[in-house]
């Protein structure tokens, strides 16, 4: 034993002279960490209610359930998170991957209550000690376990595309599509949007699984135009999409475009197990007016319950404004008649060429079927009512949209003006864009309209396209009135729009009347609007239909009107766009069903 | 180190090859003959290590017989993985060893990342280093106040403790908790150092390295620790491989195994870790080999503090985690804690849940084979001080 050993430990009294570590007062000298992971807060302006964090939650401590106050709006479900402290291990993999960055953890970390229930709560909405504390833990913007960013989808170059009417977008290829479809949360934000409610999270996951007849199956069972909508839907499912709030919205339009053409026309009724008309046994008719979207969705499922079914149009094609109002580039002509061939191989009947009201009238279908669906779309024009707008060259975007489908020549100016800023003002500028590119190989058409950029009604991906395309777009001018010379256009007058609707959202532009400008133009195309054409309804029929004072025929929530025969929808009801007429086509359908069937 | 140990363990003279009598190599014990007591130190015991027991039967108050029982503590962590997503691992895997859950999570972590062929960026490799360092230092100051504590020596365990709360600050800056870190997720780390904590680190060392000279001089230079704890508890070179001791305690009579040196891991191959061992093989031997690797931990600490990379990412770009699958596979990761080897088996099918998770704890030897063959012939007072010594941690042996 040393001696060493014996006194060294003595120095053991060295520390009763050093000054204590304690802290005497910590809950005030010792504040958490700027970072620490305390008790939950969320911010009730971010949070949409995804429940992606009850979905990660790994204790199942977090329930999202209704709190007052909250409403369910397109892209939040109203609903909110509610912890349980009872089982949450604070790991803040709920802040981590909340897509809305709305869940955040306070630095504070004490809180006493003598009641149980107190424990279970829910942040934001419940009155907590520590809703004012500073914020601790929050998701380092360094760190994603979610994925913000879209797959790009393979476009045409604009220099390949601006003389031709092939279709611009690609599609994705397997890998792509896998890949996309892995970013879903299936938060089913998008299902109560959607107007056709279609369960959008089921055929990602399909299409994760690589089990595409699965998928496609889920899309013919709220949608029968999986082709059409997978090219040219408003897809306000992306607009509600989660990640929509803090990086790109899931590309679902895209998605459902790739389940649709990876299945050949010829397996439709296989995969579908579908069958032929004649093997059912029902035997009543239904008359469809108009081979739009919503007709050939309420022929569908009409069918495939086992109705007789005949579509009666106007136009030599189906389709509808799908057809005759959106340009090949966006949606190929094909793509519209492989859904519309399936249908046929169902027994629905499509009568071409004959227009109700002047070939067959109503009075007539209702004599000879037992119920009438009547979606005739929006096919009229609407003029801007300015001086020198009834002169031959000005046009309606409609009528020459389906021109350019019917195949008949156009006779396009050198100088084009186009009044409008919505999705058909886009196309019909890009349209006649193209047309000037292959008639004098250059392009000179501007499109105008009253909203300002930012505002302007059209899809965005459709104003960068129709600029690479070297049209030019100004938008927040107002029409004033078309210079007429020598009985030629020489060109329209337009003032600043300083803004479109007043305060109450009522339309109501206001000008200022000392910006003006002239924009040069021999030929000008009216884009502002749809109207219908209701002539196919008698006056007999009129006087027992009730109108809404925007002219449109009052329907109950199946789309049948006041003559119980008479079901209405598609464009002249709700939209105007193609899955609202889908939406329509099928719940009216089911009320078909229920009328005959009582 | 090779010091000789300056005495031998001299608790018993008895002649212990007659009494008891041995049949098949195990001693007769017969309880009803008064010459032996059972008595069980745990699971509510200051003088084992957590929650389990030794069940030890005595004669006068030599040890004849040890057994260690568990059973106390199981949360099933393994079978519980087996029904979360991947990324609901991470979080579990902490509780496994609550005095050091960081390598658990490295585990766990490098293990999904294997199977999924991630690259995790070089300055998230950094930022495991220095966690994973940070937390070998808190686990060693732990032990101090374990060990001097089982020689009833409390106040050492209060600085040490109070000092390991300094280290737990430094962690709660950084990873946002203290003591279920939960900061090394997989593909990368979860944040980035706040300002100010390299400094504050720099400072903490300091602290550390004059605390540690308080405890060389009131601990390890102690005339009533050497005797206690010398010749305690002496692990032989040929046991290292028949009960496959890691870590210190193997390192303690020569083996030269230090994961960090044979299979480097995140940032070790490029620091310069140092072979520390002792060829004793006693109890005070494993004291003075970890107070070595504590100032190696400090020394890489100050290393590691100055060579992390300013700019870079913290985490490799991963799938949306809510739908990851990792392709079928199957893979073991080990890193070396303070226990020793520490490892994870894993093993994918292709879904988005791991088939099978196998956590490898070095306390499952060390606490019931090592700790019963050690435990004989010793006193009963002794038997806290030997669990201790062997750095054994119940809740690593019932994942």
């Amino acid at each position: 034993m040393k001696l060493k050993d014996v006194l060294s430990p003595l120095r053991v009294w060295e520390r009763a002279a050093q000054k204590p570590w304690t802290i005497k007062d910590p809950l005030n000298d010792r504040p958490g960490a700027d970072n620490y992971r305390g008790f939950h807060k969320n911010d009730f302006s971010k949070c949409i209610g995804c429940g992606t964090c009850e979905e990660i939650c790994q204790n199942d401590a977090i329930d999202i359930v209704p709190v007052e106050g909250q409403e369910t709006v397109d892209g939040d479900s109203g609903l909110r998170p509610r912890i349980d402290y009872g089982r949450c291990c604070w790991c803040a993999l709920c802040v981590d991957v909340c897509p809305t960055s709305a869940l955040t953890m306070s630095n504070d970390y004490t809180w006493i209550s003598d009641n149980p229930e107190d424990y279970r709560f829910i942040p934001g909405a419940d009155k907590t000690k520590w809703q004012d504390a500073e914020t601790g833990y929050e998701r380092s913007p360094d760190m994603q376990l979610i994925n913000f960013d879209r797959v790009e989808m393979a476009e045409m170059h604009p220099g390949q595309r601006d003389k031709s009417f092939i279709e611009i977008v690609k599609g994705y290829n397997k890998e792509q599509a896998m890949k996309e479809a892995e970013r879903c949360i299936e938060c089913g934000l998008c299902i109560a949007t959607c107007p056709a409610h279609m369960d959008i999270p089921a055929y990602i996951a399909a299409i994760r699984d690589d089990d595409i007849e699965n998928a496609f199956r889920i899309l013919y069972e709220t949608n029968p135009m999986p082709e059409i909508c997978g090219r040219i839907c408003t897809h306000k499912c992306e607009t509600a999409c989660a990640l929509h709030n803090n990086g790109d919205p899931l590309a679902i339009r895209w998605l459902k475009r790739y389940i649709a053409d990876q299945i050949p026309a010829g397996k439709y009724q296989e995969i579908l197990g579908t069958k032929h008309l004649e093997d059912t046994k029902l035997n009543k008719k239904i008359a469809i007016i108009g081979a739009g979207p919503a007709g050939i969705s309420a022929a569908y499922y009409l069918a495939i319950m086992g109705y007789k079914t005949k579509i009666f149009e106007a136009l030599p094609e189906s389709g509808g404004m799908a057809r005759y109002g959106i340009p090949e580039y966006r949606l190929p002509y094909d793509q519209i008649d492989k859904d519309v061939e399936y249908l046929k191989t169902l027994g629905v009947e499509i009568q071409y060429n004959t227009r109700i009201g002047q070939d067959i009238s109503l009075e007539q279908l209702h004599k000879d079927y037992d119920a009438v669906f009547a979606a005739t779309g929006l096919h009229l024009g609407r003029s801007t009512r300015i001086t020198g707008s009834d002169h031959q060259r000005v046009y309606f975007a409609t009528d020459l949209l389906r021109e350019v489908t019917l195949g008949n020549e156009i006779d396009v100016a050198k100088n084009i003006v186009v009044i409008g800023g919505g999705n058909v003002a886009m196309d019909i500028t890009r349209t006649l864009a193209r047309l000037q590119n292959q008639k004098f190989g250059k392009v000179q058409i501007l499109a105008t309209c009253l909203e300002a950029e930012q505002e302007m009604p059209a899809d965005l991906e459709e104003i960068v396209e129709a600029r690479e395309e070297k049209a030019i777009i100004e938008p927040a001018w107002g029409p004033v009135d078309i210079e007429i010379k020598n009985g030629k256009i020489s060109g329209l007058h337009v003032s600043k729009c300083l803004s479109v609707f007043n305060s109450e959202g009522r339309f109501s532009p206001e000008f200022d009347e000392n910006q003006k400008k002239f924009f040069k133009a021999d030929m000008i195309v009216e884009s502002i609007g749809q109207g219908m054409d209701l002539s196919y309804l008698s006056e007999g029929i009129k006087s027992k239909l009730k109108f809404s004072p925007r002219g449109r025929i009052e329907v109950n929530e199946k789309f049948q009107s006041d003559l119980k025969w008479l079901f209405v929808g598609g464009d002249i009801i709700e939209g105007p766009d193609v899955i609202h007429g889908i939406a329509n086509g099928y719940l009216a359908a089911r009320g078909i069903d229920g009328f005959l069937t009582k | 180190m090779n010091k000789q140990s300056e005495c031998k363990y001299s608790g018993y003279s008895a002649d212990r090859a007659k009494y008891p009598e041995k049949k098949d190599g195990k001693p007769v014990i017969d309880l009803d003959s008064h010459k032996f007591t059972k008595i069980w130190q745990g699971p509510q015991h200051p003088g084992v290590t957590g929650n389990m027991s030794v069940e030890i039967i005595i004669n006068g108050d030599e040890i004849i017989q040890a057994q260690t029982h568990v059973g106390y503590l199981h949360r099933a962590f393994e079978k519980l993985m087996e029904r979360r997503k991947y990324i609901q691992c991470f979080p579990l895997v902490c509780r496994i060893c609550v005095p050091e859950p960081d390598t658990n999570e490295y585990c766990v972590s490098a293990a999904m990342e294997d199977l999924a062929g991630i690259v995790v960026p070089e300055k998230a490799e950094w930022l495991r280093t220095l966690n994973l360092e940070m937390s070998r230092i808190a686990s060693y100051l732990m032990w101090i106040g374990g060990q001097a504590g089982s020689l009833g020596m409390g106040a050492i365990g209060q600085w040490t403790v109070g000092m390991r709360d300094f280290w737990l600050d430094l962690f709660e800056e950084m990873t946002g908790g203290r003591v279920y870190h939960m900061y090394m997720i997989p593909g990368g780390v979860r944040k980035d150092l706040p300002d100010g904590f390299i400094e504050k680190a720099r400072n903490l060392v300091i602290r550390t390295r004059k605390l540690l000279k308080d405890v060389e001089n009131t601990f390890l230079s102690n005339a009533v620790v050497k005797s206690r704890l010398q010749g305690l508890g002496v692990i032989t070179p040929a046991m290292v491989d028949e009960y496959g001791i890691v870590g210190p305690n193997a390192r303690s009579c020569g083996k030269e195994y230090d994961i960090r040196i044979n299979n480097p891991y995140v940032k070790y191959g490029e620091l310069d870790v140092k072979m520390i061992t002792s060829t004793v093989g006693d109890a005070y031997a494993r004291a003075q080999l970890r107070y070595e690797d504590m100032h190696q931990s400090l020394d890489l600490i100050s290393e590691i503090l100055e060579r992390i990379p300013k700019d870079g990412a913290i985490q490799a770009k991963l799938p949306n985690v809510l739908n990851w699958k990792i392709p079928a596979g199957q893979t073991y990761i080990k890193a070396e804690s303070t226990r020793g080897e520490h490892g994870f088996y894993m093993v994918s099918d292709g879904s988005d849940k791991p088939r099978r998770v196998f956590a490898r704890g070095a306390s499952y030897t060390h606490a019931i084979a090592v700790l019963e063959k050690l435990a004989e012939n010793i006193s009963i007072s002794d038997l806290a001080a030997l669990m201790v010594s062997l750095h054994t941690c119940p809740p690593e042996i019932e994942r």
